[in-house]
This record gives C-alpha cells, sequence and structure tokens, in this order.
C-alpha cells in the first residue's frame, strides 16, 4: 500500500519556516533568541503591532543586514536545486540523475568564470552563467537527438560528454587567468560559497528562482505523464517535446540563478528529492513540493554548518559533496537491490 | 451515421526516403469490432499501430478517426513508485489543463474505471507490485477513463502467463461486444485473433494487403505463408462448446530417440 500522511507537506513546510528563524540567529556575533525573534517580528509585522526596538545597532545589522540575505538565498537556491533534481529525474525517467550529471552545472560554471574573467557586473553574471547553463543543455539536447530512436540514455550520455567538454574549458580558463587577482575569485566561486550573499545577490536572484520554481510546481502532475515515457505520454494526449523544452528551461533557469549567485553546489538536486520521495511517494504532485521543502532545510544546515564548523568559514559546495557522495551511494545501493528500470 | 471509428487506405511509412518500413496497409474497425494486425517480427506492426494513434505521419495514405483514441501500450515497468489510482488517473490527461491538477470528478472516473474491472481494492497498490494481468487491466481502466471509443493495444497478452492471456483476451472481447468499443490489436498468436477477432490485418510483402474477416485470414495456407512454417487448425470440444485454435508444428519434435536423430555436436568422426 501506498500510504503518505497528509500532514507531512504542512510539517516540512512548518520545519523550513522554523530553519529560517533559527539560521538567522547562527553566527560568529552573538544575537540571543529573544532579540532574534524580536527582530523577525519587527520585520513580519505591521509597524502598530511591531514590538518595540530595543536591540543594538550592531544586533539588527547581524540579522536584518548580514544573515537575512543570506538565509532566504540559500533557502531559494536549496528549494531551487531540489525542484531541478526532482523535476529532471521525473523527466528523464531516472532517479539517478541531478543538475551536476546532465552538465548544466558545468556549464553555468564557464559562464560564471568568463564573466570573471572580462569583470563583468553580477547582473553580467547571472546572465553569463545562465547562458552557459542553457547553453550547455541545449549541446547535450542536439549531441541526444543524433542518438537513434531518442529516449534517455542518449540523453544522459550527452548530458556527460558536455559536462566533460564544459570541466575541460573551466580548467582552460583557469590556466589563462591572472594567479594573483582572478584565479583566487574564479576557484573561490566554482567551489560553491554563500559568503559574502547580499540583498543585492538576492534581488538578483529570487526572482529568476521564484518564477522557474512556481512553474515548475505547477506542471508537477505532468511530470507523472513524462515519466511514462515517450510513445505512452504522447498517446495520453501529451506534447511530450514540447513540455520538454519547457522543463529543461525552467530547470536551467533554477540551476543558473543559484550557481550565478553561489558557484557550484553540488549533490544537493541529487540527493534532496531521492529524501522527499521516502517521505511523500513518487507521485510528482506531492513531490515537487517536498522536494522544494527538504532543499531548502538540508541547504540551511549545510549553510549553518559552513558557518559555523571552523573559524573561517568553509565552502558550502564542499560539504554538500562530503554529505552528498555517501548519501548518494547509499541510494545506488539501495536502487541496485531494487532493480530500478534505467531504459 | 456511420458505425466506423477509423479508416486507414493505403498506409506506407519510411523513415527514409524509399526505403519502406511496409507500403498499402488498408483496413477499419466499427464500433464493438475488434481488428487483429498479425505479422511476424519486423514487419511494421508497432510502426503502424502509433501511425493509427496519430503519433507521426504515413508517408502515403490517409487515416481517418472518428472517434476518441487511446493506446494500451506493451507490459512496462515505470521507473516510480505510482499508485495504481495515480496510473489510471493519468488518462485523464487531455481533459485537465496544461498547469492544472487532476480533481475530485477526476478521481471518481478514476475509481469508477477501476470498479469496472474489479479493481477498486488495489487503488493504493503500488502498480509494479501487481501481476501482469493486473497491470495490463489497469491500463485498460486508464484507457476507459480518457473515454475511448476505440482501444489500440500493442501485444496486450504476449508478456503474459497462460491465466492472463485468457483474462485479457476476455476483457478484450467484453469491452468491445458489452461496451461497444472498437478494438485494435497486435498479436504473434494467431490463436489470440482466432479467439477474439472480426477482422484480421495479415502484414505481408506482396500480399492483399487489406483486412478481411478473420474466416478468411485464419487459414493454414495465409498463416503459412505469412510466417514460413506450417501451422493447424484444430476444431475441439469444451463442455459442449465448439472451439478452434491453432497449433505448431515442430519439425523434430517426433523424431524416434535423440541418439538415432540429429547426430550430436559433441561426438567428432575419429
Amino acid at each position: 500500500m501506498i500510504r503518505t500522511h497528509p500532514l507531512i507537506l504542512p510539517l516540512l513546510a512548518a520545519l523550513c519556516v522554523l530553519m529560517v528563524l533559527f539560521s538567522l540567529g547562527v553566527g560568529t556575533y552573538p544575537v540571543s533568541l529573544a532579540t532574534q525573534m524580536r527582530i523577525t517580528a519587527a520585520l513580519l509585522l505591521p509597524a502598530p503591532l511591531a514590538p518595540d526596538p530595543t536591540w543594538t545597532e550592531a544586533e539588527w545589522t547581524a540579522v536584518v543586514i548580514l544573515r537575512l540575505p543570506r538565509v532566504l538565498l540559500v533557502t531559494l537556491a536549496g528549494a531551487g536545486l531540489g525542484l531541478a533534481g526532482a523535476s529532471l529525474q521525473g523527466m528523464l525517467r531516472n532517479p539517478l540523475v541531478g543538475p551536476d550529471i546532465v552538465g548544466i552545472s558545468a556549464g553555468s560554471a564557464f559562464g560564471g568564470m568568463l564573466a570573471i574573467l572580462l569583470d563583468f557586473s553580477s547582473t553580467g553574471l547571472l546572465l553569463s552563467a545562465f547562458a552557459g547553463g542553457a547553453g550547455a543543455l541545449f549541446l547535450a539536447w542536439s549531441l541526444a537527438r543524433l542518438g537513434r530512436g531518442g529516449g534517455v540514455l542518449p540523453v544522459i550520455l550527452a548530458g556527460i560528454i558536455v559536462a566533460a567538454f564544459f570541466t575541460a574549458l573551466n580548467g582552460l580558463l583557469q590556466y589563462v587567468a591572472d594567479p594573483d587577482s582572478k584565479l583566487p575569485a574564479m576557484v573561490y566561486w566554482l567551489i560553491g560559497s554563500f559568503a559574502g550573499s547580499s540583498l543585492e545577490d538576492l534581488r538578483l536572484a529570487a526572482p529568476p528562482l521564484l518564477i522557474a520554481g512556481t512553474g515548475l510546481v505547477l506542471l508537477r502532475w505532468r511530470l507523472n505523464l513524462l515519466s511514462l515515457g515517450d510513445l505512452d505520454a504522447a498517446a495520453l494526449g501529451v506534447r511530450v517535446g514540447g513540455l520538454r523544452w519547457l522543463i529543461v528551461a525552467l530547470v536551467a533557469t533554477l540551476v543558473a540563478s543559484q550557481v550565478a549567485v553561489s558557484g557550484i553546489v553540488g549533490w544537493v538536486g541529487l540527493v534532496v528529492p531521492h529524501c522527499a520521495r521516502m517521505l511523500v511517494g513518487a507521485d510528482h504532485r506531492r513531490l515537487l513540493p517536498a522536494s522544494a521543502l527538504v532543499g531548502g532545510v538540508f541547504l540551511l544546515a549545510m549553510d549553518n554548518l559552513a558557518r559555523t564548523l571552523t573559524v573561517q568559514e568553509l565552502p558550502i559546495g564542499v560539504l554538500t559533496a562530503v554529505v552528498g557522495t555517501p548519501v548518494f551511494a547509499f541510494l545506488f545501493w539501495r536502487s541496485q537491490a531494487r532493480g530500478w528500470v534505467l531504459d | 451515421m456511420t458505425d466506423e471509428l477509423i479508416r486507414f487506405s493505403n498506409v506506407g511509412h519510411a523513415y527514409t526516403p524509399a526505403r519502406w518500413v511496409f507500403r498499402g496497409y488498408s483496413g477499419t474497425v466499427a464500433r464493438g469490432r475488434v481488428l487483429a494486425i498479425l505479422g511476424p517480427n519486423g514487419c511494421g506492426k508497432t510502426t503502424l499501430l502509433r501511425l493509427l494513434l496519430g503519433l507521426g505521419r504515413a508517408t502515403e495514405g490517409t487515416i481517418e478517426r472518428f472517434g476518441r483514441v487511446a493506446f494500451v501500450p506493451q507490459l512496462f515497468q515505470v521507473g516510480f513508485d505510482y499508485s495504481v489510482l495515480d496510473m489510471v488517473l493519468m488518462g485523464r490527461a487531455g481533459r485537465i489543463g496544461l498547469l492544472a491538477q487532476p480533481g475530485r470528478a477526476d478521481e471518481a472516473a478514476a475509481r469508477d474505471a477501476l470498479a469496472r474491472f474489479g479493481l477498486e481494492d488495489l487503488a493504493r497498490r503500488p502498480f509494479h507490485e501487481l501481476s501482469g494481468g493486473q497491470r495490463q487491466l489497469v491500463i485498460l481502466a486508464r484507457a476507459l477513463v480518457a473515454g475511448a471509443d476505440l482501444l489500440i493495444l500493442d501485444e496486450p497478452a504476449s508478456a503474459l502467463d497462460l491465466g492472463n492471456q485468457v483474462l485479457i483476451l476476455d476483457w478484450i472481447r467484453r469491452l468491445a461486444r458489452q461496451e461497444g468499443l472498437g478494438v485494435v490489436f497486435t498479436t504473434h498468436h494467431p490463436h489470440h485473433a482466432l479467439a477474439v477477432a472480426d477482422r484480421v490485418l495479415p502484414m505481408q510483402d506482396g500480399a492483399d494487403n487489406h483486412d478481411a474477416p478473420a474466416s478468411e485470414i485464419l487459414t493454414e495456407a495465409r498463416l503459412r505463408a505469412l510466417y514460413g512454417v506450417p501451422l493447424k487448425r484444430v476444431a475441439f470440444e469444451h463442455e459442449g462448446q465448439r472451439h478452434e485454435t491453432f497449433a505448431l508444428v515442430i519439425p523434430h519434435s517426433n523424431a524416434p530417440d535423440d541418439t538415432t536423430g540429429a547426430p550430436s555436436p559433441d561426438v567428432s568422426p575419429p
């Protein structure tokens, strides 16, 4: 029997909100929980209901100016990566793919590093990362179309080829970059970190993340149909080609927006949908919202660790990889035991 | 008003120019009637079904559909653990907008369709845990929930054990006779066609390519020409009713003994 508790999604949403509030209190500058709650209330409630400002200027700065944009950005990026992964896995009918594997992340990274090399503005970096991600997907798709008879395996193989190509280009960019000024910035950005996330980053990345994320959530039942396979879905009246392109564009937007503001944060898009599937089952109508919420909670937890584990902040991309790879290995072992259909 | 649900004439298909998979096939299916498509592997049965479904353009010929068509693919595995109800619900895809989700009415229709096959108790079970026959019935329920007038089935009984073959063939017959649906199905088994089909289209190069009453096509001579091996049409009585079937003739199955029959490959002359 497939039974999932109807309260799981509301509970996940509540957990995500709690995690956001908790994360506002995490950091080197000490802010008491009570003060932090009062500041949050002041932000959320209309002026007449807001508590009196008993906090210090420094506390306000730490919570609102430094932490709030970062916490919101991490939440949105995590939710976006969770959604991107769940959508890709459904669309490609393969629970072992993620944005890293089909080449989007490497393409976006190339765009971003090129932007750093050429001194683009942060908007320019976002657009460049998006162009890189979309370009990588387009290349992978064109390559996959050469595979006779279509299907999913050519898409994955083409993604691996394109990812390898962009990884090589990324190496080339690092080789030609000025080792004193550009190279450290590029490498640090590539490893993935939310350190120094500003309100400007949030303003830049939030609209595309919210729009593309909402689009995928609205398309969630269509992912059930796409996951049946091309012939069956088409026979049910789904315009397979067009729908797949739409989903690809939305996924590329999510990943590129995240990569543009925080570099490559790997493994989230691969591992989070699996955890969500354990909680709410395979039906994408519940899986997509669950993946977004689990993604937000997971990345917030990772970012909190990155901020507090050591005196100097750890890059979050390293942490997600350290946590994500063993989890993925476990999932791979489990999937082999269960015999996934990989086409 | 015509009872016809689909009519195709002189349909041919080539993936690359002038390299024909098949040419010149014609046929019709009316309400309450069953058309079986027979042919050896590689003759283009599945390609023809795709064209009949409207997925792809025939290189030549015309296909007219006069009702809603639904597809029942060959027995398949789904990569994700959907429930039986989720699977049936997908039949409503044509009625639900791109960004919309299925509602209560859709769910009620899906449960009704399951109940018609006596599967309502399985609604929350994982689809992949069902037996092959039950899975095929769930996909039939999905076709009904789409409001289909014509069902197109790709080898519906091929991957099933004997009990489930009987179950599915019986349902094909009932859906046609009692519910007035038209049915097209491909099969490798002439005796399946003999059991349920009214008309048969043999896919064979250089033969007459029009469908014909089952009694005209399902003869020993036509089937021998189609498959290149002899088949025997056998009549028998079961519980007071006369039945017919086809029996395979396996050439060496009656050889007296292994040692006097074909030389053993393990023994080489000195």
